[in-house]
């Protein structure tokens, strides 16, 4: 017990190799989304269009870092019989922050969210880390792996909402760049250029996201032999 | 392990903090929510005219918004006889404000025709053109669907339309509302025929509808969403027809 604290004590301000781990290993070796799986029902929800997937992900990456700290800073107290609850609420607190926030500074991306924001209160990812990480390590550790699990889930929610809108709908960021469509940003010689592509409107449907997701772990473990072993 | 004292403490005390704190936030926060919606159901009315807005109509800023439907609009509420109702008869009806914008459409939908009261906004251009907005709300697919729909000074030819969704899919029936070529085909097409019956318009399944004035083409896909436009459009404008068939 005496030892667990002076070790804590220790980490709690260097930012070692394994501190960089905790952020960097939700990204690729142990990604929320690619390698276990979780938060897939909105990962195939609000990946239509890329804003839409960059502020879920800013939603994500606060409610996951802030509830890991906050959890960790009552881990002690919190009664273990209760402890699921307690998380439940620490993260529905968090959510229905960033909830009311967005309607006031973003009422149009509200709209278009509202009710995948609420749902980030069943995502498995945060209540995973909270039981998993955040009920046994420090603060500062349980904080930055809610932010490297964020960043994990926001990175492919990112990355499959860029293919496709870009496929499905031929923009970026509502900005035409392929296809025929009326908001071009680049010249009229480019238009012609790029005019060929036909918006392939499978792409905008949910399962499309299944099927992008999909490539996307074959990809990963493709390049990644590390992965090959663990399932 | 805890007791079941503490556990009880713990539980109450932790729920009582998040509750008034939220409680505190909600409530610091409800001017602006108002404020933000009221604005972005404004936009949605002035939308139905973008193409008469002078202006880049996607960049107006939320002041701009209110500016143009402070100067430009003029707001009118009808019965279903299509008399003018009074403010005080809005604010009797359940809305605070007592003007066309503070009517929800989905409460109306739900009372019975003799007591629905029906919004309509009057735009102005600046050259004197007069356009007149209608709101319309019906059934989609999984949810409600809405619409604002503008009809130019001959209370016939419509001059434009904005859909909304609660919950259609995207990329089928969410269409109605991000695909702006499938709403631009509204334009120029007429509700009445040249006898003067009410004919609405019909959302209709393949095929072209080139030099139809009372038919625009349906969405792949989105057979029922789609029908539920053309129904609404039927219902709801029908509802107007009093005021449509005036002379003034």
């Amino acid at each position: 017990m005496a030892e667990t604290a002076v070790k804590e004590k220790e980490s709690a301000i260097s930012f070692g190799k394994a501190e960089r781990k905790l952020l960097t290993d939700p990204l690729n070796d142990n990604n929320p989304i690619t390698v276990q799986v979780l938060g897939i029902c909105s990962a195939l929800a609000v990946t239509t269009l890329l804003n839409k997937a960059i502020v879920m992900s800013i939603a994500v990456i606060f409610v996951c870092a802030f509830a890991n700290l906050i959890t960790s800073l009552l881990r002690n107290y919190i009664p273990k019989q209760v402890r699921m609850i307690v998380q439940l609420v620490i993260i529905a607190f968090l959510v229905t922050l960033v909830e009311l926030t967005l309607k006031a500074v973003a009422y149009p991306v509200y709209k278009d969210l509202s009710v995948f924001i609420g749902l980030i209160i069943t995502n498995c990812i945060v209540m995973g880390r909270l039981e998993a990480f955040a009920m046994a390590n420090n603060p500062y550790r349980s904080f930055l792996d809610g932010l490297g699990n964020g960043f994990g889930y926001g990175v492919i929610l990112i990355v499959i909402a860029a293919i496709r809108e870009l496929f499905g709908k031929g923009s970026l960021l509502n900005f035409q760049i392929i296809g025929p469509g009326p908001n071009y940003v680049l010249d009229t010689e480019a238009i012609a250029f790029l005019g060929w592509y036909q918006p392939n409107n499978l792409m905008v449907l949910f399962p499309s996201a299944m099927f992008v997701i999909g490539v996307l772990i074959w990809i990963q473990r493709a390049w990644n032999k590390k992965l090959v072993d663990i399932s | 392990m805890h007791s079941t004292g503490y556990i009880t403490r713990f539980v109450l005390i932790m729920t009582a903090i998040v509750a008034i704190a939220l409680a505190f936030l909600a409530i610091g926060l409800k001017p602006i929510h108002k404020l933000n919606e009221a604005v972005y159901n404004k936009r949605a009315i002035l939308s139905a005219v973008a193409s008469e807005i002078e202006g880049d109509f996607g960049n107006l800023t939320d002041e701009q918004v209110q500016e143009i439907f402070d100067t430009k609009i003029e707001q009118k509420v009808f019965d279903i006889d299509g008399n003018e109702v009074s403010s005080e008869q809005v604010i009797a009806a359940g809305y605070a404000g007592g003007r066309a914008e503070d009517i929800e459409m989905g409460k109306e939908r739900k009372k019975p025709d003799s007591e629905k009261i029906f919004p309509l906004y009057v735009y102005t251009k600046s050259d004197g053109t007069r356009f007149y907005i209608f709101s319309v709300r019906g059934n989609g697919l999984w949810d409600e669907i809405w619409g604002n729909i503008a009809l130019e000074s001959d209370k016939n030819t419509i001059a434009g339309v904005a859909f909304d969704h609660a919950a259609e899919t995207p990329g089928l029936g969410a269409e109605i509302k991000d695909n702006a070529a499938w709403a631009d085909q509204f334009e120029d097409k007429k509700i009445y025929d040249e006898e003067g019956n009410f004919v609405s318009i019909e959302v209709k399944k393949g095929g072209g509808t080139e030099g139809m004035p009372h038919a625009v083409d349906g969405i792949t896909g989105a057979t029922i969403t789609a029908d539920g436009v053309e129904a609404m459009i039927q219902k709801g404008m029908k509802y107007y027809e009093p005021f449509l068939k005036a002379n003034n």
